[in-house]
């Protein structure tokens, strides 16, 4: 089958690659523009820790077809730091003991990406809400949950 | 329709480690002509922080700081031989092990400083800053740095260390059957506090409250965050997840993550954690670890929790709704048991 052109922005870069038909975003990142920080955990929508946001809106990149982003920007988690600083979030997660293992994360900061550039104070409900979509097996949630309110507008979350 | 409270408590005694084979592992320890050293190990870490403990361990015993030290694990192909991480034996075993090889290459470190100063190595102490220096006379002094360039060019010495741990293999008493099957035990009290609703059988997490004892808690926050998240693993597989849930039958087993129950972040509830340390004498720096224990007093502690809550007994995990529903319904309504 014939490859198709396809053009988008990646963290801010503009990016050309030619895809077979049928191929997922979440491949397009790892495979074709090498931006490991998506992962690949069920392949069907089940654990979230491909998330990327496209337009600025959280998506799963397994079940996203990679011609869909044409002409759209996409944002993963090699893209949220400025230089060698750490994102907020990011510098959150390591002072919380956010993480462990390590695999969810990258899905985790994605989604608390998305709730924290739309809702600036989110609650603890919301928080649990937003990251309802990633499972995580080491932490218990809990310092995850802590940290995107640690994050949140520095720390001045709502109850 | 009701939702029933319940609180059920269990408690553990649990062995660090195992006896089969003496259950070892080896650690080896070199410094680099920086002075910076490395820890080679084929332990594996699985983000329960295992290399910041055997690092702390290691610049401890070597008395230098804890940035000078790098652990290089993960690869059986190079590293020196582990048994594997399993058991809650890593910061024990592999510790021991690290703090073994470390005393090893301190006794070289020291040596060859004593050349350098001219001095007799037992008059020397570390500062823990990266320097080495006379007792009493912190003036005479060299560097670790200067140490380590000084026995790689000079005096041809490997500043270096082999450590294992081993554990003296117990023989089963042909009479008594009697063993030791650990050296050090680890334990702990968990209390649950669940809601089981009558109708639907489904069981909520209320609160927990445990408390720990794991020997000296060596980086206190990795023990706490162990202890967070392993008592989800306890609830999950006290409440949800099975590969078989009609075990013996196959039938209906779970193909992926959404039919693999786990708890979400919408599951979870409060839990204070109380860590008591009670040094082990054949611990690394008296360390036990956490481990599996995290786990393993949640599922009891629920299993009596659902019993206080509705009067039934169910002795097979995961505690479905399923199985709560038949249960209640075999004994004719929910028996709410007295609460102490």
């Amino acid at each position: 089958m014939a490859k198709t052109a396809l053009q988008f922005q990646h963290n801010g870069r503009d990016v050309a690659i030619f895809v077979d038909g049928g191929t997922n975003l979440l491949v397009a990142l790892r495979e074709l523009i090498g931006d490991m920080t998506p992962k690949f955990g069920c392949g069907q929508g089940g654990c979230g820790t491909c998330s990327v946001l496209i337009d600025g809106e959280l998506h799963l990149s397994c079940l996203t077809l990679a011609e869909m982003v044409a002409g759209r920007s996409v944002e993963t988690l090699d893209g949220i730091k400025d230089g060698p600083n750490l994102h907020p979030l990011q510098r959150a997660f390591a002072d919380n003991f956010a993480a462990q293992c390590g695999y969810c994360t990258p899905g985790m900061l994605m989604a608390a990406k998305a709730l924290l550039d739309r809702n600036p104070q989110p609650s603890r409900a919301e928080v649990v809400e937003a990251i309802s979509g990633n499972i995580c097996r080491c932490t218990g949630y809990e310092p995850i949950i802590n940290a995107v309110l640690a994050a949140a507008s520095g720390g001045r979350a709502r109850a | 329709m009701t939702r029933h409270r319940g609180r059920g408590i269990a408690s553990v005694n649990y062995p660090i480690g195992m006896n089969l084979g003496g259950d070892p592992s080896q650690a080896l320890v070199h410094s680099n002509p920086s002075g910076k050293f490395t820890v080679a190990l084929s332990s594996i870490d699985l983000g329960q922080g295992m290399k910041s403990v055997t690092r702390q361990i290691c610049a401890e015993t070597l008395g230098v700081p804890v940035e000078d030290v790098y652990v290089d694990t993960a690869d059986s192909d190079t590293g020196p031989h582990c048994m594997g991480s399993f058991a809650s034996r890593g910061t024990h075993r592999v510790g021991n092990a690290v703090m073994a090889a470390a005393r090893e290459a301190r006794g070289v470190m020291m040596e060859a400083a004593a050349e350098e100063l001219e001095v007799n190595a037992a008059d020397l102490e570390t500062d823990g800053r990266g320097n080495i220096h006379v007792k009493g006379a912190p003036h005479r002094s060299i560097s670790t740095k200067d140490v380590a360039i000084a026995a790689q060019f000079k005096q041809g010495k490997t500043i270096s260390g082999r450590g294992i741990f081993l554990v003296p293999l117990s023989d089963v008493d042909p009479e008594t059957g009697e063993m030791s099957p650990a050296t050090c035990y680890a334990h702990a009290c968990l209390v649950a506090e669940v809601e089981v609703d009558d109708e639907t059988g489904e069981v909520d997490m209320v609160r927990m409250d445990s408390a720990y004892e794991l020997g000296r808690a060596l980086n206190p926050r990795l023990v706490e965050q162990q202890l967070v998240g392993g008592a989800w693993m306890g609830v999950s597989h006290a409440l949800y997840e099975t590969p078989e849930p009609y075990y013996p039958e196959p039938v209906h087993g779970p193909r992926d993550f959404v039919e693999y129950l786990m708890p979400g972040p919408g599951d979870i509830c409060p839990h204070d954690i109380a860590v008591l340390e009670r040094p082990a004498p054949d611990g690394p720096f008296g360390a036990k670890g956490p481990g599996e224990m995290c786990a393993n007093p949640v599922l009891p502690a629920v299993a009596n929790a659902i019993f206080n809550a509705v009067g039934v007994r169910i002795d097979d995990l995961p505690i479905t709704p399923e199985k709560v529903l038949r249960a209640i319904k075999a004994q004719g309504g929910a028996r709410p048991q007295p609460r102490r």
